[in-house]
């Protein structure tokens, strides 16, 4: 790849991971409802420039790494009504998203 | 195009708690400060030469041409072709460009199949992202904020106001297109189709079907003539 080369991919399908509980300023593609929740990755989309430079004109260089993540329902809403089976997946670029430590004791 | 004119109440609102078209944010004001801006550059682009009013034309005469009718091509084939079919569900652009449609490298394509125990359906929370290329323009109900905030909660309660009632065993998979991908529901092939050619199937193949809010359906007069 180029220069503009994102760097080596933190995640692979089937982790656990976090969206990041943060509220920064600015154009940001990561929806106040899924915030601070977990869910696992359930694919790898690519590397894009981030949207969150190009919406001010940069050029959204290095590219970063997207990933569909899969949350369950009754995680995203405490109240969901409907069988917990049922699933809400989105995309979410990987600087806001951090490791979930498995409980393996 | 400006339908801002239309009374918002032609829906014939049965359900109350459904009122897809009152996202009064859509509703084009040509002389709000957008509008008035995007004209004035319009006009400076074309006073200084750099565009066209005949090359502006030409691209909303393309946008306005794309429809769903190539989102009804690419599920009749993966019906009838269950090679093509896994190809579509591995990678949505490189099987589509298979069939020769024009301007589906502008999207990266993510086609999700309903099956017996899964049904998908697709939102851009955000805004209003949804595979144009493949189906023309999105509907007012899928830009409304009513449907916008609503599918991702209660899922099954908007589907059903949609006429679209699931079993508690089929898993609902709502897509939230908030990013780069753009999302294509694969239907399931409604019984009572065998033997149809790829042509016929791709009719049966309406736009919410393949946005997950509704499934195809064959006309009562096509099942009794069976």
């Amino acid at each position: 790849m180029n220069p503009a080369a994102a760097s080596q991919r933190r995640f692979a399908p089937g982790d656990r991971v976090t969206v990041a509980h943060t509220h920064p300023p600015g154009h940001r593609r990561i929806p106040y409802y899924i915030r601070g929740k977990s869910g696992l990755v359930e694919r790898y989309c690519g590397a894009f420039p981030n949207p969150e430079e190009l919406a001010y004109g940069f050029d959204g260089l290095p590219v970063r790494h997207l990933y569909r993540v899969r949350f369950q329902q009754t995680d995203i809403w405490p109240a969901y009504n409907g069988p917990t089976h049922d699933t809400l997946d989105l995309e979410v670029y990987e600087h806001w998203l951090s490791p979930v430590e498995e409980d393996v004791s | 195009m400006n339908d801002k004119a239309a009374p918002q109440h032609a829906e014939g609102h049965a359900h109350a708690i459904l009122r897809w078209s009152d996202d009064s944010a859509h509703d084009i004001d040509e002389t709000a400060h957008y509008p008035l801006m995007t004209e004035a550059i319009r006009q400076i682009l074309m006073e200084k030469g750099i565009i066209s009013a005949d090359a502006v034309r030409r691209l909303i005469e393309q946008m306005d041409a794309r429809s769903d009718v190539t989102g009804g091509k690419i599920v009749a084939r993966a019906w009838v072709d269950p090679a093509f079919k896994q190809r579509l569900l591995a990678n949505g652009n490189e099987a589509i460009a298979e069939l020769g449609l024009p301007e589906v490298d502008a999207i990266h394509l993510i086609v999700v199949e309903n099956t017996e125990t899964v049904h998908n359906v697709v939102v851009c929370t955000l805004c209003s992202c949804y595979p144009r290329a493949i189906l023309g323009m999105p509907p007012e109900w899928y830009k409304s904020k009513a449907y916008r905030s609503r599918v991702v909660i209660e899922p099954r309660v908007v589907l059903k106001a949609f006429g679209t009632t699931l079993a508690d065993t089929v898993t609902v998979r709502v897509h939230d297109s908030n990013a780069d991908m753009r999302y294509l529901v694969l239907p399931m092939r409604p019984p009572g189709t065998e033997g149809w050619s790829e042509d016929e199937l791709a009719h049966l193949v309406t736009r919410d079907c393949m946005v997950g809010v509704t499934v195809p359906q064959v006309p009562a007069k096509a099942q009794t003539v069976e």
